[in-house]
């Protein structure tokens, strides 16, 4: 194959790089061509001596033929109501093209209640679907073969409870842990910072994600066990410069963490995963991209000593900006959709989640998320920007702008590390306080029309949600627990969770108790709180 | 029933949603414009928010909540209220809130409800003209 239809020959990252991967990754086809039949190259340089993708820092992208070998993931967060009506929208969304799972998790299964806990009251089935015991993950993965298709879980405080369940269900259907692919998001410092879901005061939440990091190296080899993300702390308000920095600093806070408990870092930065934002400004999303990529790189090799370069690839989610949707002529939401969609591939994501246009209304409705993954796949089949790598690269715009976040998002890490990092810059306030700073100053510009969104003046009325949860998903789950609870062995129950209560005042990692007190049929609730007894609730002083 | 004074205003965030960019933008706005505020952070409950709303002699409460409970959280808090004899508390309310609810909302005592994308100076607006009718002049903030 010629490999440069530019006349110079084949370069040095073609034969050290392209070559032996692609050689075990075969293309996706071994002539790419425009549509007015120009062939075209893996990768466009200008300077041949630059790394190209595949190569340290990544910035081009993580491996050398990215969309030429393999689509990203496409991968719909969704989830409401109940197991089994979740389980209908899966299916709906795997029936037309969709390529991994996502679960959204209700608030109550996040925070670690059952859906008869009167913490929960109006609130179960809301913004996901509620999860108890094995039976409901059963339920919610009917039909679905887990070995074979990854599975990603938005999950934080009760991060180690659900990947528990996944695993005791995989046992349950024969599926070797080493098969099952997926992540579960397990990032609290950012729940502290900019989500809200966090249960446990944060010295018990950190050392709860690194038993989960732990226990996936040995046992769930496949898995990753950790998504590090700035998605919400971009749409907490923070700027695409803070959204870098203040998700690297979390990247760096756990891998401190990983050492401290005596980790390989090289393993652990192999099973890493990020998760960011795509809003409109196109062409600063992208450079975030490639610039949060180089930065992580870096700061593996520096700051960490990992000579492993595959250990420091950043490999990432990302979900367009909810925040950025508009309640007012909601159709104009799919272009605003299509513009991060495209800004996210272009910046080489490994999976994706477009949202649905009618998501400021409410929960989207099927239709909406149809038109939702149909925009990834356009972009996929019809737009062509697949064919070559990191195909904006080599801009000087988008290069300056890749440097310049760099710069500026370096600057804010150095002021963590003199704040004397990023658990105490959490603490302090610090992180909220900025975030802040940039969220009233983005709504001080658009208020004052600076940077007023497009059709939301012109005193169209807010459309009627098209989405409504059925209220009587409560008291269907209220049974269904009673039921649960009076069908089990209640002194195993017992001392299940005087057995966790003893592990998690110790210092083992507490995920062997955790399975065998969800085997035992304890319900995530009563874990939850059994572990909230020994350490703290969080309280939240606003 | 007039008042004098700054106007005082309790924000909470009902049940267990986290999203609070919204109700801190409003708590500086109102601060900004001379209100005297108290915001109860994440995870109370209705009890709790009227509670601490009579205790602290507020004018108003506003509720914001982007999780889908609203209906449940904010008819509570309206109840509690009536219950408690203070419904000359004014309530308002923000966050997702389906705009077939909204009518609900009003009947049982939500003043406004401000969808996502409201600028700031229309609840400051909104609370003086209420709460401080005699300090408003007609059509604008002072």
């Amino acid at each position: 194959m010629i490999l440069s239809h530019d006349g110079t020959g084949p370069s040095r990252w073609e034969e050290k790089c392209w070559k032996p991967f692609v050689s075990e990754h075969p293309e996706r086809s071994d002539d790419f061509r425009s549509a007015s039949g120009i062939p075209i190259d893996p990768l466009y340089s200008q300077d041949p001596q630059q790394a190209g993708a595949g190569e340290f820092p990544f910035t081009r992208g993580i491996h050398p033929s990215m969309y030429r070998g393999k689509l990203w993931t496409m991968r719909q967060y969704a989830g409401y109501s109940s197991p089994t009506e979740t389980n209908e929208r899966f299916r709906y969304l795997l029936d037309r093209g969709q390529t991994g799972l996502s679960v959204a998790f209700d608030l109550p299964t996040q925070i670690g209640f059952d859906s008869d806990d009167p913490q929960a009251s109006g609130e179960v089935g809301r913004v996901g679907v509620p999860i108890s015991t094995v039976e409901d993950l059963d339920e919610l993965l009917a039909g679905i073969p887990i070995e074979k298709i990854s599975i990603s879980m938005t999950i934080n405080s009760t991060a180690p409870l659900l990947l528990a369940l996944l695993l005791t269900l995989a046992r349950r259907r024969g599926v070797d842990p080493a098969a099952l692919r997926g992540t579960v998001q397990n990032d609290i410092l950012k729940e502290f910072i900019a989500r809200g879901t966090q249960r446990y005061p944060v010295d018990a939440s950190l050392r709860l994600v690194v038993d989960v990091i732990e226990y996936c190296a040995k046992e769930v080899p496949s898995f990753y066990p950790i998504s590090i993300s700035g998605y919400h702390i971009r749409e907490a308000g923070s700027t695409a410069i803070q959204e870098v920095a203040f998700t690297l600093a979390n990247g760096i806070a756990y891998m401190e963490a990983c050492r401290a408990r005596g980790l390989d870092l090289a393993a652990v930065g192999r099973r890493l995963s990020f998760f960011f934002n795509a809003h409109n400004q196109f062409m600063e999303e992208i450079a975030k991209f490639r610039s949060a990529r180089r930065m992580w790189a870096q700061i593996c090799r520096n700051r960490f000593g990992i000579e492993d370069d595959q250990a420091c690839q950043m490999r990432f989610h990302t979900q367009t900006g909810g925040s950025t949707l508009q309640a007012k002529e909601p159709a104009n939401n799919i272009v605003r959709v299509t513009i991060q969609a495209l800004a996210a591939i272009l910046g080489g994501t490994q999976s994706l989640h477009t949202n649905s246009w009618d998501e400021a209304l409410s929960l989207p409705s099927e239709e909406a998320a149809r038109v939702a993954l149909r925009t990834q796949q356009i972009i996929a089949r019809e737009s062509g920007v697949t064919d070559t790598v990191d195909p904006l690269g080599g801009s000087p715009f988008l290069e300056s702008l890749t440097d310049q976040i760099e710069t500026e998002a370096s600057k804010l890490i150095e002021e963590i590390d003199q704040r004397g990092g990023m658990l105490k810059a959490i603490e302090g306030g610090f992180i909220r306080r900025a975030i802040e700073q940039s969220a009233y100053e983005a709504q001080i510009a658009s208020d004052s029309g600076q940077s007023r969104p497009v059709g939301v003046e012109d005193g169209s009325e807010i459309p009627e949600a098209p989405f409504r949860v059925d209220p009587s998903i409560e008291q269907i789950r209220n049974e269904r627990l009673k039921q649960y609870r009076s069908d089990r062995d209640s002194k195993a129950v017992e001392s299940s969770l005087l057995r966790i209560e003893e592990a998690a005042g110790g210092d083992e990692n507490l995920l062997p108790v955790l399975i065998d007190a969800l085997e035992s049929k304890c319900t995530l609730g009563e874990v939850s709180s059994r572990l909230a007894a020994v350490f703290g609730e969080y309280q939240d002083h606003g | 029933m007039a008042r004098s004074g700054p106007i005082r205003i309790l924000l909470a965030k009902p049940g267990l949603d986290g999203h609070d960019r919204g109700i801190r933008l409003v708590l500086r706005a109102l601060r900004d414009a001379g209100m005297e505020v108290i915001y109860t952070g994440l995870r109370t409950t209705p009890s709790q928010i009227v509670n601490a709303a009579i205790e602290e002699d507020v004018d108003a409460i506003g509720l914001s909540s982007l999780s889908g409970a609203h209906e449940t959280h904010f008819l509570e808090v309206s109840r509690l209220l009536d219950e408690q004899q203070a419904s000359d508390i004014l309530l308002f309310g923000g966050g997702i809130i389906p705009q077939q609810d909204v009518d609900r909302l009003h009947e049982a005592g939500f003043q406004c409800i401000y969808p996502p994308g409201t600028p700031l100076d229309q609840i400051v607006v909104d609370l003086r003209t209420a709460l401080r009718p005699e300090q408003t002049s007609p059509g604008g903030s002072p």
